[in-house]
């Protein structure tokens, strides 16, 4: 590796290290990495609105089990993650019949028993293979290391959860936004919510190939809360949060296979620990004008934003309305 | 068992002077906008309701008035069709339950949307024209306009880019009457939509609500545990008590003999600077069951006890 890079680190063409744009598993991991941002930036942007995100991290948690559990069984850790993803989502939704007083206890005794699930898979895992690998890969994730051939997956995955998604998305804004509105409207609340759910699974089963089980959540709910201290409207945080989250992805991409040659030279530093910092810096620089917004908010609100009487023009208003 | 409410309704008296009515006194059924007939409900082995009915023209706007406990939201969740009723039915617009939704305009009175929710006031109002469907909505001029002037018409148009959780509850209120206006609704019903207002705002909800139901012919339904800030709007009242109701132009139902028969005790209406106090029990404490006036063992039931003891903490208990 060239130690340009390090001499010159404002200069953006020595900040790629050589040998970026021809690597096959940069490649492969700038395709997953874009594509799951995309699709944790949008089911974020709604996870979060919906006040979602323990469930988004319990799919994470559980991921993990599925994932060591797969890569016993010698499928990939992608399809431990979905299922466990479904599965995830089958126990919560049948949690959630009863009282809302056992639903913390049940989740949280579901979560303790899966993880330790995992722990036995895990240790099953390093036995069987006398490598250390699985664990951190499942854990923490390696892009780098996702083969070519998981890529068609990825996509149909993506394109499921987007489209259910787009499918969804104005009764499940609706009641996002309130319950009791959508079930007036004759929205089946429910339904959308458990469908809602398997749409997070499959996405939080993304998240997790690209950055492991356990910090899966940062991807999925980092950007959006970002997003929506950015944003006013649905489709701005929609966008924000997705493109935010792509320049973690992608910039920790960069930085990871740049930090080849940072000190000690030679052994590059995980990907996954780069993104999740990206996210978090991203998340304290949205706070900024969301602060700055607020304050000047006040401002107006306390220079006479006077609610206007209920008087004769507005009359001429409701009149125009009604046909 | 008996309607009681029939009794009480049986006096066809016109409406008071200061309520220009311009609606028909004849029951004829095309004209109501919401029938409740005869409805009943027990839920987890209570009863709720008991044998509820009354019904609401365009135009006319009814106080749905009630203490805590009462059955109001019972009722507004019956009427919604999402309880549906032990026995009896609810008509809207002369139909049964046929995609009741797209026919009611509805105003919870919970709404919690985090300040930092990515909806503006025109977002919400547009997911009034259609929310219920799947998909996107593409975005047009025409529903550009439709939801602007729908938030102008409520006095909420410089509210249209804000975020409806940032909103303060006068507000929030006026966008959610823009949001269930916007599909056209015969009827609008507002879950006690004065209970976290302050007076000023609750006043110019209030005004706007009847202008509402005045202007656009809709059927105004409002629940409400006080009715004086209604008072000077209401056409008419249904009046909830121990799960059975009466209903009426105002002033036929908020009287001494009516309330009592209604509470199955003897209560006073009192009015005072132009407010109206329903009193209970006189100098006795508590013991409602020494005003009772009883002629009707039917209506002599235990829930107005129970709506006492919630609310009563002295000799004279203001029910209303």
């Amino acid at each position: 590796m060239s130690a340009a890079a390090g001499f010159a680190p404002l200069a953006p063409a020595s900040l790629i290290a050589p040998g970026f744009f021809s690597s096959d598993a940069v490649y492969t991991a700038l395709i997953i990495g874009v594509l799951v941002a995309i699709v944790a930036g949008v089911v974020g942007t709604f996870t979060v609105l919906r006040g979602q995100s323990f469930a988004g991290h319990a799919f994470g948690d559980l991921g993990s089990t599925g994932g060591s559990g797969a890569y016993l069984v010698g499928v990939g850790p992608l399809w431990g993650f979905v299922v466990a993803g479904i599965a995830a989502a089958a126990a919560m939704e049948a949690i959630g019949v009863q009282r809302a007083r056992g639903r913390d206890l049940a989740t949280g005794i579901v979560l303790g028993a899966g993880l330790g699930l995992a722990a036995l898979f895990l240790y099953l895992d390093t036995t069987a293979t006398s490598t250390s690998g699985a664990a951190v890969t499942i854990l923490f994730g390696s892009i780098f290391a996702v083969p070519a051939s998981t890529v068609p997956v990825v996509v149909l995955l993506a394109v499921i959860s987007l489209a259910l998604t787009a499918l969804l998305y104005r009764p499940l804004m609706l009641s996002s936004a309130s319950p009791e509105l959508a079930a007036a409207r004759g929205v089946p609340v429910r339904t959308v919510g458990a469908l809602f759910l398997v749409v997070l699974a499959l996405t939080v089963a993304l998240t997790a190939i690209t950055i492991g089980s356990i910090l899966s959540t940062a991807l999925l709910i980092g950007p959006a809360a970002a997003a929506l201290r950015l944003t006013r409207s649905p489709r701005a945080a929609l966008a924000s949060s997705a493109a935010i989250g792509v320049g973690t992805v992608v910039i920790g991409i960069v930085l990871a296979y740049d930090s080849n040659t940072w000190p000690p030279a030679g052994h590059a530093w995980p990907v996954s620990f780069f993104i999740v910092t990206l996210v978090l810096i991203a998340y304290l620089a949205s706070g900024v004008p969301a602060h700055l917004r607020r304050r000047r908010d006040s401002r107006e609100a306390r220079g006479g934003a006077e609610v206007p009487s209920v008087g004769g023009e507005t009359a001429s208003a409701v009149s125009t309305v009604v046909r | 068992m008996k309607a009681p409410e029939t009794v009480m309704m049986s006096a066809p008296a016109p409406a008071p002077a200061d309520k220009a009515d311009g609606a028909g006194t004849g029951a004829g059924a095309p004209t109501d906008v919401l029938s409740v007939q005869g409805v009943s409900v027990h839920l987890g082995g209570r009863q709720i309701l008991r044998d509820v009915g009354f019904r609401i023209k365009a135009g006319e706007l009814t106080g749905l008035i009630g203490s805590n406990g009462a059955g109001k939201t019972t009722l507004m969740r019956v009427i919604l069709g999402l309880q549906a009723p032990s026995q009896g039915e609810v008509l809207i617009g002369g139909e049964l339950r046929s995609r009741r939704a797209m026919k009611i305009g509805y105003v919870p009175q919970k709404f919690m949307l985090d300040p930092d929710a990515p909806l503006r006031a025109r977002d919400l109002v547009a997911l009034g024209i259609d929310g219920q469907r799947l998909g996107f909505a593409l975005p047009s001029r025409r529903r550009t306009e439709l939801v602007e002037s729908m938030l102008a018409a409520v006095g909420a148009g410089h509210l249209a880019n804000k975020r409806v959780g940032r909103l303060s509850g006068g507000e929030q209120q006026r966008v959610l009457i823009a949001h269930a206006l916007v599909s056209r609704p015969q009827l609008l019903a507002l879950d006690e939509p004065l209970a976290n207002l302050d007076l000023p705002s609750g006043h110019e909800v209030v005004a706007l609500l009847a202008r509402i139901a005045h202007e656009q012919r809709v059927a105004v339904l409002i629940s409400a545990h006080e009715m004086n800030p209604l008072l000077p709007v209401m056409d008419r009242i249904v009046y909830l008590a121990g799960g059975r109701a009466a209903s009426g132009p105002t002033g036929e139902i908020v009287r001494a003999d009516v309330l009592s028969h209604l509470y199955g005790h003897h209560v006073d209406v009192l009015h005072v600077h132009g407010r109206v106090l329903v009193v209970a029990g006189g100098e006795s404490s508590g013991g409602h069951g020494e005003w009772a006036v009883g002629a009707d063992e039917a209506l002599t039931a235990s829930e107005p006890d129970a709506d006492g003891a919630e609310s009563g903490d002295g000799s004279v208990e203001v029910i209303s």
